[in-house]
């Protein structure tokens, strides 16, 4: 085969033409393999029970009382909220892209006429209306129980909580390139991921709800990226945020969203160029 | 006797691969550990905020639920050093159809998977656990009297019993069904909860956390036991429950393999 025959490798955001031509086709694939690995998929759903537990404990706590201005039911309505954002959001593209550059089957995808970032998103996003169908339930108990304060019955804030979604499942999918992409440069790329994790599970809201925690803990969450990944969407939809605070919380996390998304990008831009897999 | 001896020799030889090498990747040994001590405070920051705001949660204490705390810490490194690693790499083993080399090998199947590697950064997590002993005990001011060291002992074995044959019940499901490397992570999750005490859980939950998936086993009992708060009845019908369990699992880990018909087919 000459050279020439090997197609330009696809850029970013110059074939942006093809890649909105090809993404339908990408999610009925994705689609389909879902339903093909029905019980995986519920496997999966199924290990997301942390924000279960810890509202039975908290509910155990708020028997005689509430918690600040947490009571029985608004932690109900809270964690299940967790349950709901964070199934809709999460993805494993980090153990899917270095298990990929290590063994190198990250070659043939680099061959295909579409960036491998847009294939990957077409990959997860398809999962979406599987999961959104598997945990409707959880979001018709949350809407029942916590009526009075869902959104705020504020049309602004349920614009402001479907950004939200978007900016977090965006800024998760950037984050997850990002230290994917690591494993270009370095080894122990799932090692960072891990460390990543324990950091997420404090400061996202994931475990405690934000306010809960102790007085530095709640600023470093405000300002690191972390809780606008899950605890601002399930803040704004539970009511606890006001039309002010959201707005500025959206902006923030919009804000991270453009700066992982560059970053990411940049470090896959030099990750591949550094990249050889085995023949290649 | 000269069986047990020879278990033995293959124990040691199983035991001097793994640490060498694990020793192959120093770096990765520090970056483990690190992260063995970080997962140690992300445990314990829920308990701390629990506790910051009630002085006791479901009839414990503080210190007390720091107890239960300390056998989940030292119950985890158990697992994911040395129960985990091994009983995945079978896993691969089926997909690949490399568990023929194992089989063919003159010795017991399942003690040969079970002991085939073991990640010692997880001495980390053992030493954590102890600290975390000793300050909850001191806090009480009462150390754990003999026969209530004992009966820790006893359930400790236990405890590393039913983990042991909750993994091989979900081994053995790998050969019906290939995809089971994520069984492994809902086991993981469903073990998390170990780290509370059982009575916070109500209802459904209690139920499926004492008999399905017994974690009150794992990590409460044990706990009572060190406070001096289990009576005999319970301790020995517990200790007979998870030999029983044992047993089981080991049934249908045989019943398994004779289904075993290498990767082709």
């Amino acid at each position: 085969m000459s050279l020439e025959a090997v197609p330009a490798r696809p850029g970013f955001t110059s074939d942006l033409g093809r890649v909105v031509k090809a993404f339908p086709t990408l999610l009925r694939v994705g689609v389909s393999e879902v339903v093909a690995y029905r019980a995986e998929f519920l496997v999966w759903i199924l290990t997301t029970n942390m924000p279960l537990v810890m509202l039975a404990i908290w509910h155990a706590v708020a028997a005689d009382g509430p918690v600040g201005h947490f009571d029985q039911r608004a932690f109900t309505t809270y964690y299940l909220g967790v349950l709901a954002v964070r199934l809709l959001t999460s993805n494993w593209v980090v153990w899917q892209l270095s298990m990929e550059i290590r063994d190198g089957t990250l070659s043939a995808k680099l061959l295909r006429p579409i960036h491998p970032i847009y294939a990957l998103a077409a990959d997860h996003l398809s999962a979406v209306p599987m999961r959104a169908l598997v945990i409707s339930p959880a979001v018709a108990i949350l809407a029942y129980v916590g009526w009075d304060r869902l959104l705020r019955h504020d049309g602004v804030l349920v614009l402001v909580f479907v950004a939200s979604l978007v900016g977090a499942w965006l800024l998760i999918f950037f984050t997850m390139i990002l230290m994917g992409a690591l494993a270009f440069f370095v080894e122990s790329a799932l090692g960072i991921f891990e460390l990543w994790l324990g950091v997420h599970a404090i400061l996202s809201g994931y475990l405690v709800p934000i306010e809960a925690l102790p007085h530095w803990a709640r600023t470093a969450a405000n300002v690191l990226p972390f809780r606008f990944m899950l605890g601002f969407p399930v803040e704004a939809l539970v009511g606890l945020l006001s039309r002010h605070d959201a707005l500025w919380a959206l902006a923030a996390q919009w804000g991270y969203v453009a700066i992982f998304g560059a970053a990411a990008v940049g470090v896959w831009r030099v990750g591949v160029r550094h990249f050889s897999a085995y023949g290649g | 006797m000269a069986l047990l001896r020879r278990y033995a020799g293959l124990f040691r030889v199983q035991l001097a691969m793994s640490a060498l090498t694990a020793m192959q990747y120093r770096a990765d040994f520090v970056v483990k550990g690190l992260i063995a001590i970080l997962w140690m405070g992300v445990t314990l920051v829920p308990v701390l905020v629990v506790f910051g705001v009630r002085k006791s949660v479901a009839g414990w204490s503080f210190p007390e639920s720091l107890v239960v705390v300390a056998w989940f810490t030292l119950l985890r490194a158990v697992l994911e050093g040395a129960v985990s690693p091994s009983l995945t790499a079978v896993v691969e083993h089926v997909r690949h159809g490399t568990l023929d080399f194992v089989l063919l090998k003159p010795a017991d199947a399942q003690f040969l998977v079970s002991t085939a590697k073991i990640e010692p950064w997880h001495l980390v997590d053992v030493v954590g656990a102890f600290a975390i002993f000793v300050y909850a005990f001191s806090k009480i001011g009462r150390w754990p009297s003999l026969l209530n060291l004992g009966t820790g002992l006893a359930f400790l074995g236990l405890a590393i019993i039913i983990l042991y044959s909750i993994w091989i019940l979900v081994v053995s499901a790998s050969f019906w069904v290939i995809k089971v490397d994520n069984l492994s992570y809902l086991f993981g999750s469903l073990f998390d909860a170990a780290r509370w005490p059982i009575t916070v859980f109500r209802g459904a939950l209690r139920v499926v956390f004492t008999f399905v998936f017994p974690i009150a086993l794992l990590t409460t009992y044990p706990a009572m036991a060190l406070l001096g708060r289990l009576d005999l009845k319970t301790a020995i019908a517990a200790l007979a429950g998870g030999l029983a369990f044992a047993a089981i699992a080991r049934r249908v880990w045989r019943r398994a393999l004779a289904l075993y018909t290498s990767a082709s087919s």
